[in-house]
């Protein structure tokens, strides 16, 4: 057990927190905005009032996407 | 949080809808979207020939998705651009997908056909990457689909996409890229019709729907993107949309319905008058030479090579 693992991307690195948290709290501690990113507890999408448990594996996926060069 | 139309566990809010949803409605909500995005601007029809301009990454891979799970005959197009640690990846999820689908494929890499990848070719041809890039694949896509007898070319962009491109325009009133911004942009002479079903989804939905899908996707960011205008814009939307939800989607809205055709007279679009064929490519051009011919001369490759695709 032990711990929430988050997996941040771009770049790629994980960081540790203690759990329980609330997904809204955790991208406040980590500094996202609600909308440029997805929460994925243990492979499933989750909502930002959802209760993230001891031991889950946590990926925060940014969804903002920019090339300039596309037609 | 309760789904608002079935009351079952959601997965994602939608701010500007005032609801969340459950996987199976919000995939419903998707696939809705793209086809009211269709039939509201006259898209395609239900038996044209698509290609989808594939990247790998979210929009792309959902859209080509999305057009088969709605009947469309789709294949995929896909630019090897060179771009270490980047587009190997990339690629890789376009195959996977295709695969999956059983769809159809095709490859084009810049290097191996044409001699350059978009660093060299930029550096040659004294652009920033980007617009060696844009050239690149606008050119490539309007070929492919002309000679592959498609016809449409489909590309993944998004609702945030084009509410980002609005407000670089409008903050620079740029009323010739402000009327050619169009959610369709029918074929003319020497140019394939151009579509863009996602303009009704927001990046964090074509990203949802990928992840609920089970549809692998190259989230890294290009590393050319860091930092460039675009991104700006799409940071400052963000903030006024999370303070007065749906703002992005009016704005972008109430452009088409009120502003786009005004914009358009003003411009007075009517460069098409001097255009005449490459005469190395046949792409329409004003100038001795097309763009794209030059970057790839200046860059020391082949502009005379035809793109390997047929109609399937
Ligand atoms: S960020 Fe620029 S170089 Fe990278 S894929 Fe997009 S347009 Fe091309
Ligand atoms: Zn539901
Ligand atoms: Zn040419």
């Amino acid at each position: 057990m032990g711990g929430v693992r988050v997996l941040l991307r771009n770049p790629r690195r994980e960081v540790e927190l203690s759990g329980p948290v609330r997904v809204s709290a955790l991208l406040r501690q980590l500094g996202y905005r609600r909308e440029a990113v997805l929460v994925i507890v243990n492979g499933t999408l989750v909502t930002g009032d959802a209760s993230i448990e001891e031991g889950s594996e946590v990926e925060v996926r940014p969804v903002i996407s920019g090339g300039a060069g596309w037609p | 949080m309760k789904c608002r139309a079935c009351r079952a566990g959601a997965v994602i809010e939608l701010p500007r809808h005032n609801s969340a949803l459950c996987r199976d409605c919000f995939l419903a909500y998707c696939r809705n979207q793209v086809s009211r995005a269709i039939d509201e601007h006259e898209m395609l029809r239900p038996a044209d020939r698509v290609l989808v301009a594939v990247s790998g990454g979210k929009d792309s891979l959902a859209l080509w998705d999305l057009l088969l799970d709605l009947g469309y005959h789709v294949d995929g197009l896909y630019i090897g651009l060179g771009i270490s640690g980047y587009s190997e990846p990339s690629a890789g999820y376009a195959r996977a997908f295709a695969q999956s689908r059983q769809a159809r494929l095709v490859e084009v890499d810049l290097k191996g056909h044409y001699g350059f990848d978009v660093r060299s070719g930029a550096a040659a041809d004294h652009r920033v990457p980007c617009s060696a890039c844009g050239l690149s694949k606008r050119h490539i896509f309007d070929r492919a689909a002309l000679e592959g007898g498609y016809d449409a070319v489909a590309t993944g962009h998004n609702l945030d996409d084009e509410a980002a491109v609005l407000l670089g325009n409008v903050l620079r009133w740029d009323l010739e890229y402000m009327a050619r911004q169009r959610p369709v942009l029918p074929a003319t002479d020497g140019f394939p019709k151009k579509v863009k079903p996602l303009v009704r989804l927001a990046e964090r939905e074509t990203a949802a729907y990928c992840v609920l899908r089970g549809i692998d996707y190259q989230v890294d960011e290009c590393p050319m993107a860091a930092g460039n205008r675009h991104l700006g814009y799409k940071e400052a939307l963000g903030l006024i949309e999370e303070r007065s939800p749906g703002t992005k989607a009016a704005f972008y809205a109430q452009f088409l319905e009120r502003a786009a055709g005004p914009v358009a007279a003003a411009a007075g679009t009517n460069a098409s008058t001097s255009l005449h064929p490459c005469p190395s490519c046949g792409a329409p051009t004003t100038s001795q030479l097309c763009a794209f011919c030059r970057l790839v001369e200046r860059a020391g490759g082949d502009p005379k090579k035809r793109i390997p695709v047929s109609a399937g």
